[in-house]
C-alpha cells in the first residue's frame, strides 16, 4: 500500500488500483455521514479532485493520487459512510482505477514515509 | 492582524480529556473530545452533556440608568423583568438590524441585570450599552459559564443544590446558589432544545465545579461541533450565519421578542421599521429546509425555486445526528417561505431537491414552572 501527501492510500491488485483515505484521515476528519463518488468511466487526473467526502462538520475533497480511468465505485458508502471510519484502508475503499501511468506510483510514498510526512 | 488566542480556565482540562482544540470567536475551544461529534450529539439528547462556553461574555448592568441604557437597544421589556425571569432578546442597531444576540437575566436575588452575550461580540456590545454612562454601572466581568445540558441534567444539579432552588427553577428561570459552598448564579437555559442549566462561576472556582458535575456517570463533556448541530435541529439561530447586522429578528423569525408596549412608544433602535415589517411581512423570511438526498448542504448554498430562479441562501447546514439526515436554515423570499414549499440547493453545481419544513428540526423539551415567586 502506498500513500500520497493528501491522505490517500493506493493499492495494486494486477493492473488495478484501489484507492481511499488513510486511517490518520478519517481520524482527522471525524464521523464521516456522506462520500460523492466519481462515476464509472470518468477519466481522472493525478492530484485533481475525485470525490467529497463530509463529516458532521464539513466537506473535503479526496483527490487521484494517480491518473486513470474509474472502472469501479464502493457502492456499500453511499448507505453506510461511517465504513471510511471503521474500515478505512479495507472496506472503505472508494473507487478502483485502470490506471495510465505506472510511473506515478513511484512518486508516492510507501508506510513509514507516510508516517513521517503527518508528523507522527 | 492577528492575537494569539485566549484560553479559558478549563483549557488544561479539555486538552487532558482528549479535547481536539480549535480557534473559536478569538478562544482555543474544543470542537470534540475523545468519541466525536455524532457520539456527544446522542449523549446530550439522552443523558447530560457538559459544556464549556466560558468564551461568552457576562455583561453586569447597575441601576435604573444601566437598564434604560440597555432598553434603548433592545425590542424587549427589560424594566418589568422580575427576580428570577430571564428573557432572550436581540441588541439591535438604528436600520433593526441585529447586533447580536443576548440572554437578559434578572437573578432571583440582589439588584443587578446579568447579559450573556456572543464571544466574538462582547467588547462591541458593551461599548454600544455603555454609551456615555460610566464604567462601573455596565461592566463585562471576568466569570465562567459551564452549560449541563440533556434529560438527566435536572438529576445532577438537583442532587447539588437546595431542594427549594429546584423547585421553583422553570427554564428560562435563574437563582443564585451555592454548590459545595462556591457561588453559582444558576440559570435553568441552554442552546440545545434539552432542557438544561448554565451556571455561572468564578474562573477560579470553575475546574472544580466541572469535577463535581463530572462525577455523575451520566455526564460527559461536549465540544463545540455538537453544540452547533444541536442547536441547528433545535432551529435556534447562531450569531454571525442566521443573524447580523443586515438581518432584523422579524426576517429571523424572532417577532416575538418585539414587546408590543415598547413598540408601540417606538423608544429603541429600529423600532420603526420592525413596526413596518410587522405590518406589510419582511421581504425574506427564515425557514427551516429538509434536504430530500443525502448530500448535506452547508452555509451559503445557491437556494432556487423549481423554476431554477435564485430565492435565497443556506445560513446553516449539516447533518442531523437524531433524524439521521441533512437538515439546514436559510432565508427565502417570503412568498415562499410556506411549510411544504419545494425549493432545490445547488451543491457542488448541481441541484438536489428539498422542501421546508416548521423549526425545530427536534421538539424541544424544556421544562417550565410557570413564574417564579
Amino acid at each position: 500500500m502506498k500513500f500520497s501527501k493528501d491522505h490517500e492510500w493506493v493499492k495494486l491488485e494486477g493492473d488495478v488500483a484501489v484507492i481511499g483515505i488513510s486511517h490518520y484521515a478519517q481520524g482527522a476528519l471525524g464521523d464521516i455521514v456522506f462520500v460523492e463518488l466519481p462515476v464509472v468511466g470518468k477519466i481522472l487526473a493525478q492530484g485533481k479532485e475525485a470525490a467529497v467526502v463530509e463529516s458532521v462538520k464539513a466537506a473535503s475533497d479526496v483527490y487521484a493520487p494517480i491518473s486513470g480511468e474509474v472502472i469501479a465505485v464502493n457502492e456499500a458508502l453511499s448507505s453506510d459512510p461511517a465504513l471510511i471510519n471503521s474500515s478505512p484502508e479495507d472496506k472503505g475503499w472508494f473507487f478502483k482505477l485502470k490506471f495510465s501511468n505506472k510511473a506515478q506510483l513511484d512518486g508516492l510514498m510507501d508506510a513509514d514515509a507516510y508516517k513521517k510526512h503527518r508528523g507522527g | 492582524m492577528t492575537n494569539a488566542p485566549r484560553r479559558t480556565s478549563l483549557y488544561n482540562w479539555h486538552t487532558a480529556k482528549g479535547g481536539k482544540m480549535v480557534e473559536f470567536a478569538g478562544y482555543e475551544m474544543p470542537v470534540y473530545y475523545e468519541t466525536g461529534i455524532l457520539a456527544e450529539h446522542l449523549h446530550t439528547r439522552s443523558a447530560a452533556g457538559l459544556f464549556d462556553v466560558s468564551h461568552m461574555g457576562q455583561i453586569v448592568l447597575r441601576g435604573s440608568e444601566a437598564v434604560a441604557a440597555l432598553e434603548k437597544h433592545v425590542p424587549s421589556d427589560v424594566q418589568n423583568l422580575k427576580p428570577g425571569q430571564m428573557r432572550y432578546s436581540t441588541l439591535l442597531n438604528e436600520w433593526g438590524g441585529v447586533i447580536d444576540d443576548l440572554i437578559i437575566v434578572r437573578p432571583d436575588t440582589g439588584y443587578d441585570l446579568w447579559l450573556i452575550v456572543n464571544a466574538s461580540r462582547k467588547e462591541h456590545d458593551l461599548g454600544i450599552i455603555r454609551g456615555k454612562l460610566s464604567s462601573n454601572l455596565i461592566e463585562l466581568v471576568n466569570r465562567d459559564l459551564i452549560a449541563l445540558q440533556g434529560p438527566h441534567a435536572q438529576d445532577v444539579i438537583r442532587a447539588l443544590v437546595d431542594h427549594d432552588v429546584m423547585e421553583k427553577l422553570g427554564f428560562m428561570n435563574a437563582a443564585w446558589t451555592k454548590i459545595n459552598g462556591m457561588p453559582v448564579l444558576l440559570m435553568r437555559s441552554g442552546y440545545t432544545g434539552e432542557d438544561g442549566f448554565e451556571l455561572s462561576i468564578e474562573p477560579h472556582n470553575t475546574e472544580t465545579l466541572v469535577k463535581i458535575l463530572m462525577r455523575d456517570s451520566d455526564v460527559k463533556p461536549i465540544g463545540l461541533g455538537a453544540r452547533d448541530t444541536l442547536r441547528l435541529e433545535a432551529g435556534l439561530c447562531l450569531y454571525g450565519h442566521e443573524l447580523n447586522e443586515k438581518t432584523t429578528p422579524v426576517e429571523a423569525g424572532l417577532k416575538w421578542v418585539v414587546n408590543k408596549a415598547r413598540l408601540s412608544e417606538g423608544e429603541f433602535a429600529g423600532a420603526a421599521v420592525l413596526e413596518s415589517e410587522l405590518l406589510n411581512l419582511p421581504e425574506r423570511c427564515r425557514v427551516g429546509i429538509m434536504v430530500d438526498d443525502k448530500a448535506p448542504a452547508r452555509e451559503g448554498t445557491e437556494i432556487q425555486n423549481m423554476k431554477g430562479e435564485k430565492v435565497g441562501e443556506i445560513t446553516s447546514g449539516g447533518f442531523s445526528p437524531t433524524l439521521q439526515k441533512p437538515i439546514a436554515m436559510g432565508y427565502v423570499d417570503k412568498h415562499l417561505a410556506v411549510k411544504g414549499t419545494r425549493l432545490l440547493l445547488i451543491v457542488r453545481g448541481k441541484a438536489i431537491a428539498a422542501h421546508i419544513v416548521p423549526l425545530p428540526f427536534v421538539p424541544h423539551r424544556y421544562i417550565n414552572k410557570g413564574k417564579m415567586k
